[in-house]
């Protein structure tokens, strides 16, 4: 209700104004004033916490307590990050981070990519049914299936390795799905044909024909495994507690924790388990943005 | 079945190896129809294997802990449906599922109003630095949860936090954000706002710009009003994007967990809170299960959890069925 009353309050007005003008009725307001201040707003909303977290992380810990507060960055932050690495094993848990959403990530796209090759291009019975599958088990929210998850750990005796992060992560629903329908766009049917006529083996049409064609959608998967695995927290939480065998975003919120009241350390803290993501969005955003439009007209 | 009928049966081209191609041996042959039809099973299997290991096997044998008393040596009684008696006569399950709710409805109501109203903002024509927008809308949602939480618990501080500065340099008292059962759930679900309203303002924005002109057109060819336009057409075509984006965050947020604990610090034992004002259902499984190590009852909360976001996304599909058939 609230939604559509948005909705409706939000396009009534520039179609309006666009009504004189001579373009097609979908042809909403031209991007004016309103529409760069609006935006303005919403992107100093949307940078402001990752702002104020540098602030915080690079000022010493009494200047948040200064009335009026601090609100610029201040000298201290290598000081903060120093003291962060110094108190807890941070950089170790950034390498473990690293080293579980690599292997994860390049799991995720090979493995997602060879099943979207099967589900796009080839026959076999029970296609059907399996993909439906996948897609059903899209919505299955299987991180609440924790405690048994728990309890093998315990019987493997993975508790506290890396490996308990990493095997369950070696695949997802969502890749296959992801994979399945830009093979479906990318991968013309004649090429597979004529590379099977050549006398290609499936795994060779799937090496020299499939991978090739598919790269930019692996690649946005990557980018999606990469980060969500980066950012994964309760299974690590419940898995790993060994110091230094975690993961940043567990480090990360036991650093809080025990010292909540050393801001300036818990922030720089922050900083440093975000970062990494936000260089590669920096770099690589546009695909993500990209990938994610295209994501929701395909879902 | 032989292989030799499977590559009967599904009588595509590429199941017919070497049709016309210079003639292998008979070996090659045999080999290469193993290969066509053995390969697509091979090639599913390790999504198929490892799921069924951890994750579809987990989820089942959830619901058969939960008929156990369980520990964490792994000593175990059953005990039938006594865990979901005790749950539903336990005060702390229901607290924490208003305050799951709570936070649900406050989290996402807003926020998806706000993404469709970004979205229409970003649909303007000849906007420039498109890019750029989007991305920045984006970055939170690139940003962690913990991190997240960790920011706005700052903003939120009582006696530091920049929205009490701002609250007191109006004229207006402190609040203490954590005490109040609507204010921790306000603070909450500014959380989840900033980390996921542009990620639905760039699936509105797809949404808004994939609605053919066709569409428009015809419709005003046929003398519709602009408010019948958005009635009959805008919204219409938006409602796969508000489905998809509902049902996610339903399972998204009634799922919610970090947010809590780090608000909570850890000052609390994971209550969520003093008087568990803010304690949400996977909180209280996490209390259970790894910091009262009662497997059992965890493994109930888990599984009525379960069944809560299945009953819930199903809802949601129905109601929007219904909207459409009311139309």
């Amino acid at each position: 209700m609230a939604t559509a009353g948005a909705l409706e309050r939000a396009a009534a007005r520039p179609r309006a104004r666009a009504r004189g003008a001579k373009r097609g009725p979908r042809a909403v307001g031209r991007a004016g004033l309103r529409t760069y201040g609006l935006l303005a707003v919403a992107v100093a909303l949307s940078l402001f916490p990752l702002y104020w977290m540098f602030v915080v992380g690079s000022n010493d810990s009494s200047a948040i307590s200064r009335v009026p507060p601090t609100v610029v960055p201040g000298p201290n932050f290598l000081r903060n990050a120093s003291r962060v690495v110094h108190t807890v094993p941070f950089l170790r848990s950034l390498l473990n981070t690293a080293i579980v959403a690599t292997a994860v990530t390049a799991s995720v796209v090979f493995f997602s990519t060879l099943a979207g090759f099967a589900f796009a291009r080839l026959q076999f019975r029970g296609r059907g049914v399996l993909f439906l599958l996948i897609v059903a088990t899209m919505i299955v929210p299987v991180q609440l299936g924790i405690i048994p998850q728990f309890m093998i750990m315990v019987r493997l005796g993975w508790v506290d390795r890396l490996q308990a992060v990493i095997v369950p992560g070696l695949v997802t629903a969502f890749g296959v799905f992801w994979m399945r329908q830009y093979i479906s766009s990318a991968v013309p049917q004649e090429l597979l044909e004529a590379g099977r006529v050549d006398g290609c083996s499936t795994f060779r049409l799937f090496w020299s024909v499939v991978v090739p064609a598919a790269r930019p959608g692996a690649a946005v998967l990557g980018l999606f495994t990469f980060m969500q695995t980066w950012n994964d927290f309760l299974w690590p939480l419940v898995v790993l507690r060994d110091p230094n065998r975690l993961t940043v975003q567990v480090a990360l919120q036991g650093l809080n924790e025990a010292y909540f009241e050393d801001y300036g350390m818990v922030m720089a803290g922050t900083v440093l388990s975000v970062l990494p993501l936000l260089v590669i969005f920096v770099l690589l955003g546009r695909q993500i943005v990209g990938g994610i439009m295209e994501g929701a007209l395909k879902g | 079945m032989s292989l030799g009928q499977v590559v009967e049966r599904t009588g595509s081209p590429l199941a017919r190896p070497g049709g016309s191609g210079p003639r292998p041996g008979r070996r090659r042959l045999t080999l290469s129809r193993l290969d066509v039809a053995v390969s697509p099973y091979l090639y599913v299997a390790p999504f198929f294997l490892l799921f069924a290991a951890f994750g579809l096997f987990p989820i089942l044998y959830t619901a058969f802990v939960s008929l156990h008393r369980w520990d964490i040596i792994g000593s175990r009684t059953w005990i039938g449906l006594q865990n979901y008696r005790d749950l539903l006569a336990d005060p702390r399950f229901w607290i924490a599922l208003r305050n799951t709710f709570s936070i649900w409805v406050l989290s996402t109501v807003p926020q998806l109003a706000l993404a469709l109203f970004l979205a229409h903002v970003l649909d303007r024509r000849f906007l420039r630095a498109k890019t750029f927008f989007r991305m920045a809308l984006l970055v939170p949602n690139v940003t962690s949860v913990v991190a997240v939480a960790i920011v706005f618990t700052s903003i939120f501080g009582l006696h530091f936090g920049l929205v009490n500065y701002v609250l007191e340099s109006l004229g207006l008292g402190r609040i203490d954000w954590k005490a109040g059962v609507l204010s921790s759930h306000l603070a909450i679900s500014a959380m989840v706002m900033w980390r996921w309203t542009g990620y639905n303002a760039l699936i509105y924005l797809a949404a808004l710009q994939s609605i053919p002109q066709e569409l428009y057109e015809a419709a005003v060819i046929d003398g519709a009003s602009h408010f019948q336009l958005l009635r009959r057409v805008t919204v219409p075509m938006l409602r796969p994007a508000i489905l998809f984006t509902v049902v996610v965050s339903t399972i998204g947020g009634l799922q919610i967990f970090a947010e809590p604990l780090v608000f909570d610090g850890g000052q609390y034992a994971y209550r969520g809170g003093t008087g568990r004002q803010y304690s949400t259902l996977a909180l209280f499984l996490y209390e259970q299960g790894f910091r009262s190590f009662k497997f059992g009852y965890a493994a109930a909360v888990a599984w009525v959890l379960f069944v809560l976001i299945s009953v819930m996304v199903v809802l949601n599909v129905l109601v929007f069925r219904r909207i459409r058939s009311a139309d």
